[in-house]
């Protein structure tokens, strides 16, 4: 029986007295590759910060390992999950090895200095994201492509159980996009990591997932396998809206098409 | 590597201007005097009652103020944040401006009460500040400047009140005060200072990973496990207790806590592994530096120090500016 790594209860978020999240439970397994998809406005980032004790939740409870969310200290938490940002552009006046080795804080104590084993684990993640050839780079110089790259390199220096990872292809063109798709492939295969991403590409979510989970209005609006998803009776449900349907050329999965505009 | 250098080169320059700023002066001191521990000739009383002391006050004041802005700069994320961005030195001069008005004795059981007023308006305006950002939810960055900022201006309008009701004498010594100059005999001030200084610096130093990362974004600093609140509260109460230290011996001395911690960010980089201790050697040498120039320069009239110190930092900074490459930002 595969382990539960995270669990959702009864969660609800209000902010500023606007409903966010309501109700919201599923179970994450180890080593699970889930997808958040959802409407803009669909609680997707706001969940994955809940989980990441970024924002704090009004009612519910959240299992993080077998243990309450609350009762984790940020470092031992940060132990087991990783956050990757929203293609997020740092002003830090750092180089991308300074970045990746701040990665390692959740495993420094206030007098510990950096191990050789640190820098070795450093190393690894950046030969395993391909980004040693700019380790010297400022963070500012960085394209949008090469940063998500430092970002989920930072994610595996931070060697936890769980990435979660918020829209970790929008601003990408299509070689980025798969680049760093085949690359958390190969991070969830190599290490076991468990990812969860939140994201809009209902296509990458179906190739790259096991699971899918979708939100409409703070609620979960369905949980289930990604073949599943591509059903307009459900995507209708999800986002108020009818697609089309073609099947991928190499593979045969089903994917999404948008309508063309009636003319 | 180069860094690592640049840093053992601060070093050595801080050391160097340790030992060498006490023999400069208007009276020339001769290296002779080292050896007059018991205090026999006049030059050794120089050295050792007023020189050596007031080098001392001038490299912990230095390297305070230095640490405090840069810590207060990566929390605030922000790259105009100065020591006294909280406010704390209003309270402190506010603390001044009383004393001076009220005609209180100059010390009380061995103690000048000047600087004890100074201290407990400082503390007054930390315990406020802090107070202002408990009360609003989450004790974030913002609410934590906007409370330093109302507090400076309050306390400042207060200091105006009384000063529009002082006579010209008392008028003079609280503008001078907020001058900001060393003006220090014996050592007792230097062991006073060295407490706040030292226990302030150790705090900052053991927060140096927390502020490399709450220097690129909260959202970063939390996921990769830093206790926000926590770390905001130790360095707002650490760098609070530090500058009402300095700021209570010696009076708000400007520049130091803003251009420092920069030209080091410059000279190091952002990482506060190197960036703190260069940061305080720096912020050390340079107000050192200043205030032999405040002492000499017009001798015997001393000119006040922080007069000297945007004097000479303003340039250098601008010429360090214009000569760093555009990959490195400020902050």
């Amino acid at each position: 029986m595969t382990e539960t790594i995270i669990k959702i209860e009864k969660l609800c978020l209000n902010i500023g007295g606007t409903q966010i999240l309501r109700d919201v439970s599923f179970e994450i397994a180890a080593g699970q590759r889930l997808s958040i998809i959802g409407a803009n406005g669909a609680g997707k980032t706001t969940l994955l910060k809940c989980l990441d004790k970024i924002i704090g939740i009004c009612d519910g409870k959240i299992t993080v390992a077998g243990k309450n969310l609350n009762q984790y200290r940020q470092k031992e938490l940060a132990k087991i999950l990783a956050y990757v940002p929203q293609s997020a552009y740092f002003n830090a006046p750092f180089s991308v090895q300074e970045f990746v080795m701040m990665a390692r804080f959740p495993h420094l104590s206030s007098f510990s200095v950096v191990t050789a084993e640190d820098k070795k684990i450093v190393a690894g993640a950046m030969a395993l994201t391909e980004i040693a050839d700019f380790a010297s780079r400022a963070l500012t110089t960085l394209s949008g492509g090469e940063l998500q790259r430092v970002n989920i390199a930072a994610a595996v220096a931070q060697q936890s159980k769980v990435m979660l990872l918020d829209e970790p292809t929008t601003f990408l063109d299509y070689k980025h996009q798969s680049d760093i798709q085949i690359l958390l492939d190969k991070i969830n295969s190599e290490k076991g990591t468990t990812t969860v991403s939140v994201t809009h590409d209902i296509n990458t979510a179906v190739m790259f997932s096991d699971r899918i989970v979708a939100l409409k209005s703070g609620r979960v609006a369905f949980d289930g396998r990604p073949e599943e998803v591509m059903d307009n009776k459900i995507l209708n449900d999800i986002y108020e809206k009818e697609f089309l349907f073609s099947n991928h050329p190499q593979t045969g999965q089903k994917l999404l098409i948008p309508h063309q505009r009636e003319i | 590597m180069k860094k690592d250098r640049v840093l053992i080169l601060i070093f050595l320059l801080a050391i160097f201007a340790f030992f060498a700023l006490p023999f400069v002066g208007s009276t020339s001191v001769s290296v002779s005097a080292i050896k007059d521990f018991r205090l026999e000739t006049v030059q050794g009383r120089i050295f050792y009652q007023i020189r050596l002391p007031r080098t001392c006050v001038a490299f912990l004041a230095g390297a305070a103020l230095s640490c405090c802005g840069m810590a207060l700069q990566a929390m605030f994320k922000n790259p105009l944040a100065t020591p006294f961005t909280l406010g704390i030195s209003s309270g402190a001069a506010l603390g001044t401006a009383i004393y001076i008005i009220s005609a209180l004795p100059a010390a009380i059981m061995g103690f000048s009460v000047i600087t004890i007023s100074s201290f407990a308006g400082a503390i007054g305006a930390c315990l406020l500040v802090y107070g202002l950002t408990r009360a609003a939810k989450g004790f974030s960055v913002a609410t934590m400047l906007l409370a330093g900022v109302v507090v400076n201006f309050f306390f400042s309008s207060i200091i105006l009140f009384l000063q529009y009701h002082s006579n010209f004498t008392e008028s003079f010594r609280i503008i001078h005060w907020l001058m900001g100059s060393i003006e220090v005999a014996g050592f007792k001030t230097v062991f006073n200072m060295f407490i706040f200084v030292a226990g302030g610096a150790v705090i900052i130093w053991r927060l140096r990973g927390e502020l490399n990362l709450l220097t690129i974004s909260d959202e970063i600093a939390i996921t990769r496990g830093v206790n926000l609140q926590r770390v905001r509260k130790t360095l707002f109460l650490a760098t609070s207790i530090m500058v009402a230290g300095v700021v209570s011996f010696c009076g708000p001395i400007g520049f130091v806590g803003l251009i420092a911690p920069h030209i080091c960010r410059l000279l190091v980089g952002a990482d506060h592994k190197r960036l703190a201790p260069a940061s305080m050697l720096f912020g050390a040498a340079f107000l050192g530096v200043c205030d032999t120039i405040a002492r000499t320069i017009m001798a015997p009239i001393e000119i006040p120090v922080g007069v000297i110190t945007a004097l000479l930092g303003g340039p250098f900074f601008v010429w360090l500016l214009l000569k760093g490459s555009s990959e490195k930002s400020l902050l």
